[in-house]
């Protein structure tokens, strides 16, 4: 009774994600209708869902849309320099110039340029590259560092206020949502952890493991709603996680790690600068994969259900919304066990690569 | 912004988080989950293992009452033997001394009546000797009234006396 319950709220749920960005894009084809209308963009359109930005837009077009306004953090040889997003009035095309401390700022295409001195508009070449503007170095709270801390702030509720307030004032087993979580924290520590690390070493590990499991899987869950951040799918991202796992490979490894990786014990001595070689490009190139893994994936997901969706609207016929809305829905509950499955193998492998530069060998 | 060149911004800003989420979630979150659920399987097989042996307890004490209680058994029927035993003795050991007191006064009783016998015996020897006598003497006084046959008589007795 209750497994046929919950599947009808996963297909309720689903539906939900599958629908709500139809609304969004609905918003967004009226402008296709007004009088001087453009041709509508997919290309255009998924790049704009799935790269950050600097509001968080929810719905709406132009200056009649609703979103949140960001801070722009821009580090200037002048300086730093901050001001909210909204006083780019929704501006992304380089047209709307801020003023602040002396400099003036375009938003192109969601990068941040400075104009030159005495420069009042933006000059493009034919390949519409700015000609009169440089890029500051813009540490903005994007859109994506926004859902990050969102994801923070739900991390916090969950096992800091949640689990570990209960664990703090209780000997017994958590009950509810509690023991979901504690389940799942003893997933990652005896599925992963243990086997891959081993049982002398694990706990070193434990912090980094389900830091990283959580934040990658509540991301990527949080990714799939409505007018959400595409944070994992995004390489910066994924770059920074990848990176923690090469510097704890890095750190952690040991003698005989090394020994192995760059003079291997055991083969002709003609064969071991070759292999150092491979070894070596091998350490960077575990991480990497980790990195372009989890970015094609989520970036994959969200491109496909922004794709079947765009068809509506590239093909101008609602009954396309027949077909294309039922695909959605598949793929984003694909997407919900994909979001789960990515964590876990991101997780796993990093686990993987620093069990393999801690491991003791002590018959050889 | 490229999809696939990363933003120095956002990287700085992951990688930030990503430390700051590491240093709260390990200190705050994971360690305390860590340690509690650790120690509640601690106490789980503790509290497993004190069962085992309770339970190992409790069968040595039951065999321990079982050896109890053979013993018991064993040593009521050794008891009761003894006290069986015994009691057979008593009996014995009374029917023979009332047998060896009954043998003695009958034997008593036996002596006596002998003792009575004879002399009543003697008793009777005697009044049968006077009376022989009297008899006799009444008989010899009327026998030997004449001189003649007093001669008769001493002869004749005479006689006698050299055959024996």
């Amino acid at each position: 009774m209750t497994a046929h319950k919950s599947f009808k709220i996963i297909v309720i749920l689903a539906l939900g994600f599958a629908l709500l960005p139809l609304n969004i894009f609905a918003g967004e084809s009226k402008e296709g209708e007004t009088p001087g209308e453009e041709e509508f963009n997919a290309t255009e359109m998924i790049m704009h869902h799935i790269g950050d930005a600097h509001g968080w837009h929810f719905f709406g077009e132009g200056e009649n849309s609703i979103t949140l306004p960001l801070p722009v953090i821009l580090y200037t040889e002048n300086g730093l320099v901050t001001f909210m997003s909204s006083e780019f009035h929704h501006d992304t095309e380089g047209h709307h110039v801020v003023e602040k401390d002396g400099m003036r700022f375009v938003n192109l295409h969601e990068d941040i340029y400075r104009l030159n001195a005495g420069a009042e508009t933006v000059e493009f070449d034919e390949e519409h590259h700015p000609l009169n503007a440089s890029k500051p170095w813009d540490l903005s709270i994007t859109k994506n560092v926004a859902a990050m801390f969102l994801t923070v702030i739900l991390m916090i509720l969950f096992f800091w206020i949640g689990l570990a307030r209960h664990h703090k004032k209780h000997e017994h087993a958590p009950k509810g949502f509690n023991n979901v979580l504690e389940t799942l924290v003893l997933f990652v520590r005896d599925e992963i952890a243990i086997p891959q690390l081993g049982e002398k070493k694990y706990m070193k590990f434990m912090p980094f493991l389900l830091t990283v499991f959580f934040f990658i899987w509540i991301t990527n869950l949080m990714g799939l709603l409505p007018g959400a951040a595409n944070v994992t799918g995004n390489i910066a991202v994924t770059v920074s996680l990848g990176l923690f796992t090469l510097v704890l490979i890095f750190v952690n490894g040991n003698k005989h790690f090394w020994k192995h990786t760059f003079w291997m014990p055991g083969i002709p001595t003609w064969v071991k600068p070759i292999l150092a070689i491979v070894e070596g490009a091998g350490l960077f190139i575990k991480p990497i994969a980790l990195m372009i893994r989890l970015f094609a994936n989520i970036t994959a997901g969200h491109i496909i259900i922004l794709s079947l969706i765009g068809l509506i609207f590239i093909l101008e016929h609602a009954g396309v919304a027949g077909i294309s809305v039922p695909f959605a829905l598949f793929i984003t509950v694909l997407e919900l066990l994909v979001a789960f499955l990515q964590a876990f193998i991101f997780t796993i492998l990093s686990a993987l690569f620093i069990g393999m530069a801690v491991e003791e060998h002590e018959h050889h | 912004m490229e999809l696939i060149t990363p933003e120095f911004g956002l990287f700085f800003w992951q990688t930030i988080v990503f430390l700051v989420l590491l240093f709260i979630m390990a200190k705050f979150a994971w360690k305390p989950i860590l340690n509690s659920v650790r120690n509640r399987e601690q106490s789980i097989n503790d509290a497993l293992a004190s069962a085992e042996n309770a339970r190992k307890e409790m069968q040595n004490l039951k065999a321990d009452n079982d050896q109890l209680l053979k013993e018991a058994r064993a040593e009521r029927d050794a008891i009761l033997k003894e006290a069986r035993e015994l009691k057979e003795k008593t009996i014995a050991d009374a029917s023979e001394e009332a047998k060896a007191k009954a043998d003695k006064i009958v034997a008593d009783a036996k002596r006596s009546i002998e003792l009575e016998k004879q002399s009543a015996m003697a008793e009777l020897k005697n009044q049968v000797a006077e009376l022989s006598v009297e008899i006799a003497e009444k008989v010899v006084r009327k026998e030997l009234s004449s001189k003649e046959e007093q001669h008769q008589m001493i002869e004749k007795m005479l006689g006698e006396a050299k055959l024996n």
